[in-house]
């Protein structure tokens, strides 16, 4: 029974799931009646998570409860690159004695903001009127009641669940006893609040158990880790109060209310920062925060210009998926995007001040994000192109193919060009494909990354390198094209475009890596992304509304073992 | 709930809640009579360091002809004549992968910094040379170890705890100063020592995290819980840290004020911007170990795969190892630039050592620097003879001025034999073919 399920996939306002497992809400008959197609959705679990948060939902989250004028340097590491995505190395990551004082530093730093008296000699703005719910009776002397109320309210947005109240209870006297000695409620509260930014129920994002109504003996995740998973997926921040409100309330576990729910998220304008955070992983965008190009060769790229082509990028993913909800595919193809002065001068277009709409003309070679500075400057030497480069990044990338690395012992004599004799990276490249050693790889790689030769290293356009006309043709897995128009055509096509996105946003989804029993799933997945006509915001919901996204495995926790043991 | 209180009100029970101000003359209170322990009769300390620059070295031009003391400076090195008597060079030295693949640039200094060669299926290093001493010499400082890049990218770390747990380096010579000479600092030579009442608050505030969050831990599952375990390690030791912020520091005579740097470089990796960012990292690292903020340090010139470019010269340093045909010399001279600027670095960072005074003699007397690169030629991936150094005397236990030829031994040799100075009690290092429990005899006292 449990190995059949069955997901309603919902084309209208409200989605459903029906399931016929024991974990899973079961369908109510008025959300079935809304469902106009059926099929059935393959099993699979996940193993339970304990995710360490990131920079950027760290930063998120408490920028959305007190304000994006909050001023906060990421206390974490850099996560390792697991399977494609950051992201995913969140669920291995641990934390050093070294890291924990930088937690220390920014939650004091981020503590002391938020009860910030106004200060205009400093220019320190006043937060503490509007972020503290009430008013202490003295501002020189502890006041439980205010304290109190505050970190019930905050504890529970930044714990993502209520606080206990023996949790509770120790950081009102925290904050008293400190307001206490410093003679300042406010300063008082600060500490306490530390206190609370650097607890592990804080920086870790663990998921946990509860028994399953519906299922004795069994167990399943609690409708708080639920809403966690929800939050950091679609929005890459913690669950705001309304989210928690409907974890409290159970509906998380009524299919109605969870559509109810993954609609309202996938409606709020906040899906566009979980959309960024997605692709800035996905598409390797951390390599931006230290690309440089020689100023010498590349006098016009400046840090602006490169900050600003990663911004592009992004502000166009997420007007073509998100705002306009067009076809994943066409991303590749479109004319349209966002100009900034910077970029327009490397893109050599006129550009008014500020960012602004802009429309490549249909005969330009700027042809969907594969001809944007960011994927060309990025996937580039300082000084110069890189077919190869830029080969791999779109079969590792965006079809997640594997390049195997060069092997070891490998020689390089071939490419060597002491006289100068090739023209061209097509003539320098070609030698790769003359050494059997070489050639397995190259021959995956160079042939599509050539035809984006026409752009430089820094993505400027050029019809020719040194002197010698640039040659964009080539094949795509069996696809003749003969411009960079037409790689951008062959790489719409490709099927494993649509299947790839999918891996990448399930994994991302649900906190690591697919595993065997997940890839039908996946297919799943696809299928319905395709059908449905390559709509990100559709494809986040049948994720988020699918029994698999919080069908955890029950493993046991150092308590039940603590208890089983007795 | 009284219960769980205990600890902090025990903490605040300390002080009573109240400032001390301990006033000390200052120049007579430094040392002992002869020059060789603090006034507080406790040894000057030894402190341990790793420094790493990216792709090797070209034999033919780098290494000594002569062994032993009064070793020659091929072009390559020539940058190091002024620090060649507070140096020990390693050469044909070797590091094995046995049955692993060769990582390329990836398996050396994995090796040279662990002990094993990484595999397919833990890439990822386990606790690294400066992980292990900083366990032994680095709990009675602010920081257990400082890490600092001069890549400006904050991916470049070559110390991990685990390998899931890496410690991030600094990157930015600016937020470097202020994260050790920032408002937390407290200077050991200031006149007055006051406790900080807030440092008080806060060593309260994190007992009662530690008490506060062991239901959480009770939530998690088996293979997740170390990961908690070591979280709650890192809070005791930030309780530590704190605890010494209470103490008065003992007066410092080799520490001074030094200012902060007025900007970072600009981002990028050419190599005037490396040098730039790696000397202004070196200021601060020297005074943070006078003022004994820390006694365990990481200086990163460039990544394994370095990327540093020269103005005007289209291949970054990596690449060039790769694609450029050997010179007339017989070698690739465009590499060799860069080494070169590596060296010049490395003499920089020795020399700021070398001309901080300490005790009766320097703060490089009392330190043991350990420098590597990842491979030996870059061009082939070689991993036998990867040039490795030591720098300074490490309180007097070791000798310097010498070049040493290791006859295709471990490289690991180095890394032992500098563990086994720093007092640790190892019986050897390292796994398969990299085990080693020989040191390096020539450099002992």
């Amino acid at each position: 029974m449990r190995n059949s399920r069955t997901l309603a996939f919902a084309i209208g306002v409200i989605g459903v799931v029906t399931l016929s497992s024991c974990s899973r809400p079961a369908v109510d008959a008025a959300a079935q009646k809304m469902s106009d197609s059926a099929v059935t959705e393959p099993r699979a679990t996940q193993p339970l998570r304990v995710r360490l948060m990131t920079g950027a939902q760290y930063a998120n989250t408490l920028k959305y409860f007190f304000g994006d004028d909050i001023s906060i340097v990421s206390p974490f590491a850099p996560l390792s690159r697991t399977n494609g995505l950051l992201a995913l190395g969140a669920a291995s990551a641990g934390v050093t004695s070294s890291q924990l004082q930088q937690f220390q530093r920014s939650a004091a730093t981020i503590a002391h903001q938020i009860v910030s008296a106004e200060d205009l000699d400093l220019g320190i703005p006043g937060r503490r009127d509007t972020l503290v719910p009430c008013k202490p009776a003295s501002k020189t002397a502890a006041d439980d009641a205010c304290a109190e109320k505050f970190l019930r309210a905050t504890g529970k947005r930044l714990f993502r669940r209520p606080l206990e109240e023996a949790r509770l209870s120790l950081l009102v006297a925290e904050a008293r006893d400190s307001a206490n000695r410093v003679n300042d409620f406010y300063e008082g509260l600060a500490y306490a609040l530390e206190g609370l930014l650097i607890s592990p129920e804080m920086v870790f994002i663990a998921d946990t158990l509860e028994p399953d109504p519906k299922s004795p003996g069994r167990r399943r995740l609690d409708g708080y880790s639920v809403a966690s998973r929800l939050s950091f997926f679609l929005w890459d921040a913690a669950p705001d109060d309304a989210l928690l409100e409907a974890a409290e309330k159970g509906e998380l576990y009524t299919a109605k209310g969870l559509a109810k729910t993954v609609d309202r998220m996938i409606a709020s304008p906040r899906l566009a920062d979980g959309v960024r955070a997605f692709f800035d992983d996905m598409f390797v965008f951390d390599n931006f925060d230290n690309l440089a190009k020689d100023a010498s060769v590349y006098p016009g790229v400046t840090g602006v210009t490169l900050v600003e082509a990663r911004d592009q990028t992004l502000r166009t993913v997420v007007d073509h998926l998100v705002t306009q909800k067009k076809d994943y595919r066409d991303l590749f193809t479109t004319r349209s995007t966002f100009m900034s002065p910077s970029l327009a001068a490397i893109y050599r277009v006129p550009s008014p001040p500020g960012w602004h709409a802009y429309e490549f003309p249909a005969d330009s070679p700027r042809i969907g994000i594969l001809t944007q500075v960011s994927f060309l400057a990025m996937n580039a030497h300082p000084a110069r192109s890189s077919a190869t480069r830029r080969g791999k990044a779109m079969r590792e990338v965006l079809l997640c193919q594997s390049v195997p690395l060069p092997p070891p012992n490998v020689d390089f004599s071939a490419v060597e060009d002491p006289k100068g004799i090739f023209h061209t990276a097509r003539e320098r490249v070609a030698v790769h494909l003359k050494n059997p050693v070489c050639a397995g790889c190259h021959r995956i790689t160079d042939p599509i990354g050539l035809a984006l030769e026409n752009f430089d290293g820094a993505g400027q356009y050029r019809a020719a390198e040194r002197g010698t006309a640039i040659d964009a043709s080539g094949s795509f897995d069996g696809k003749e094209f003969h411009d960079v128009a037409g790689l951008a055509q062959a790489l719409h096509d490709h099927p494993s475009l649509p299947s790839c996105l999918v891996s990448r946003v399930y994994a991302y989804a649900t906190g690591g890596p697919i595993d065997a029993a997940s890839k039908s799933l996946v297919a799943h997945f696809t299928q319905q992304f395709g059908a449905r006509g390559y709509k990100l915001p559709d494809l986040y919901r049948a994720i988020a509304l699918s029994a698999a996204f919080s069908d955890v495995t029950d493993i046991p926790t150092a308590a039940a073992q603590t208890v089983s043991a007795k | 709930m009284i219960e769980n209180m205990n600890r902090r009100r025990a903490l605040r029970g300390i002080l009573g809640g109240s400032a001390v101000t301990v006033g000390l003359p200052l120049l007579n209170v430094f040392l002992n009579g002869n020059g060789t322990a603090l006034a507080s009769g406790d040894p000057i300390p030894t402190r341990f360091g790793t420094w790493l620059w990216g792709l090797g070295m070209n034999a033919a031009i780098f290494t000594p002809k002569k062994l032993g003391a009064n070793f020659d400076l091929p072009p390559e090195i020539e940058s190091l004549k002024n620090v060649k008597q507070h140096i020990n060079l390693f050469t044909n030295f070797n590091t094995f992968k046995d049955a692993a693949p060769l990582m390329c640039h990836h398996t050396g200094w994995v090796i040279l910094r662990t002990g094993m060669a990484p595999s397919p299926s833990n890439v990822r290093p386990g606790e690294t040379i400066d992980v292990t001493v900083a366990k032994r010499i680095g709990n009675t400082t602010r920081f257990q170890i400082l890490s600092s890049t001069a890549t400006g990218d904050v991916r470049d770390s070559y110390s991990y705890e685990s390998t899931n747990s890496i410690n991030p380096p600094d990157w930015s010579p600016v937020r470097f100063y202020q994260k050790v000479f920032g408002p937390d600092y407290q200077d050991p030579n200031a006149a007055d020592f006051v406790p900080n009442p807030k440092v008080m608050i806060r060593k309260s505030v994190l007992s009662g995290v530690l008490e506060g969050a062991k239901s959480f831990q009770q939530k998690i599952g088996a293979e997740d819980r170390a990961r908690l375990d070591q979280y709650f390690t890192g809070l005791r030791d930030l309780e530590r840290q704190l605890d010494l912020q209470l103490t008065k520091p003992t007066p410092l005579a080799a520490c001074k004020h030094i200012k902060a740097p007025a900007d970072d470089p600009a981002a990028g990796v050419d190599a005037g911007l490396v040098s730039k960012r790696h000397r202004l990292m070196t200021e601060v690292m020297v005074m943070a170990l006078a003022c004994d903020q820390t006694r365990v340090f990481n200086m990163g010139y460039a990544a394994e795969t370095a990327s540093t470019t020269k103005p005007g010269y289209e291949k970054p340093h990596h690449t060039a190892t790769h694609e450029e045909p050997l010179g007339p010399g017989g070698y690739q001279e465009e590499v060799s630039w860069f080494t070169r600027r590596a060296m010049e670095e490395w003499a920089y960072f020795v020399e700021a050592f070398a001309r901080t005074p300490e005790g009766d003699g320097t703060l490089l007397d009392h330190t043991l620097a350990y420098a590597m690169s990842d491979i030996s030629y870059a061009k082939i991936h070689s991993l036998d003879g990867i040039p490795m150094f030591t720098a300074g005397r490490a309180g007097g236990k070791l000798k310097t001025g010498l070049h040493i030829d290791g006859a295709a031994s471990p490289g690991t040799r180095v890394g032992f034999t500098a563990m086994k100075t720093l007092g640790l009690d190892i019986p050897s290092w390292g796994t398969l073919s990299n085990t080693t429990s020989k040191e390096i005899g020539e450099i002992l006292v």
